[in-house]
């Protein structure tokens, strides 16, 4: 049953993300992405993470994705215009792409006995564990991504202003 | 062939470096800036879902935590980046990465 809801919903993953690089309305890219994120999702519930898919779902599908789109909408993007001065990358762009992912799904394979198996149940965690952890082993990094998101929020509010201005 | 009821932690690993690549490729060959960007969050998802792999296999909890850093950081800088892509479409009224080259020379 785990192999089978992992090959759904990594397929979905991999279609969606074709999807994004090949779309040519970046509107079309937002949605596949939006794919891309729900199915990584569920292949975070098969590995045991409950917290991880929930906030999955909230911060990156719900949050990020909807500025994404509105940002989309305000700017009233229209498909992209190729200026054909990329020729090297189309090129060499592709073959070299399948040598780094050959060369990776290789090294992953030769290393395959070393790396056991996964199932559903084995190891499971929720928000207690991971509260735990941040407020006892992590609570240095997670006060200073506190300040991170504050910054972010005024740099943001300040390039705002500009353009209204 | 392995077991129906667990999957190989390799197979996940592949998908993560897939996702990666195809994050590359949207980076590399797309000219919109917008897309370019989402393909940036593409990179980091493939990243995270390695993390969590990990995780599962160690039984610990912290590339959980890792993962969770990421997802802040991405948020940080998507409306920072989105803040800086309506500046640049405001001043220059294109979205096309060849048209943004005032640091080229």
């Amino acid at each position: 049953m785990d192999l089978i809801l992992f090959l759904i919903f990594a397929t979905l993953a991999v279609v969606c993300a074709v999807s994004l690089v090949v779309q040519k309305h970046p509107i079309g890219s937002a949605l596949s992405l939006i794919g891309v994120m729900g199915s990584i999702a569920v292949l975070y519930l098969l590995l045991g993470a409950e917290f991880i898919a929930a906030v999955q779902m909230i911060v990156y599908a719900g949050a990020i994705m909807v500025l994404f789109v509105f940002v989309i909408m305000l700017l009233n993007a229209g498909t992209e215009t190729s200026t054909g001065r990329s020729w090297p990358s189309r090129l060499l762009g592709i073959p070299l792409l399948t040598v780094f992912l050959g060369l990776l799904a290789y090294l992953l394979q030769r290393m395959a006995p070393t790396l056991g198996t996964v199932s559903f149940g084995a190891f499971n965690t929720g928000a207690r564990e991971i509260g735990r952890s941040l407020f006892t082993n992590y609570l240095l990094p997670f006060e200073v991504t506190s300040v991170l998101v504050l910054i972010a929020i005024l740099g943001a509010i300040v390039l705002a202003r500009k353009e209204i201005d | 062939m392995p077991q129906l009821n667990a999957v190989p932690l390799s197979w996940y690993l592949i998908l993560s470096a897939i996702l990666f690549s195809l994050g590359v490729a949207g980076f590399l060959f797309r000219r919109n800036i917008i897309t370019v960007f989402m393909s940036i969050e593409l990179m980091l998802n493939a990243v995270n879902l390695s993390f969590v792999a990990f995780s599962h296999q160690l039984r610990q909890v912290d590339g959980q935590i890792f993962t969770f850093f990421v997802m802040v950081v991405a948020a940080a800088e998507a409306a920072v980046g989105l803040a800086i892509i309506l500046t640049v479409f405001k001043n220059r009224q294109t979205l096309s990465i060849d048209e943004v080259s005032s640091l080229k020379n």
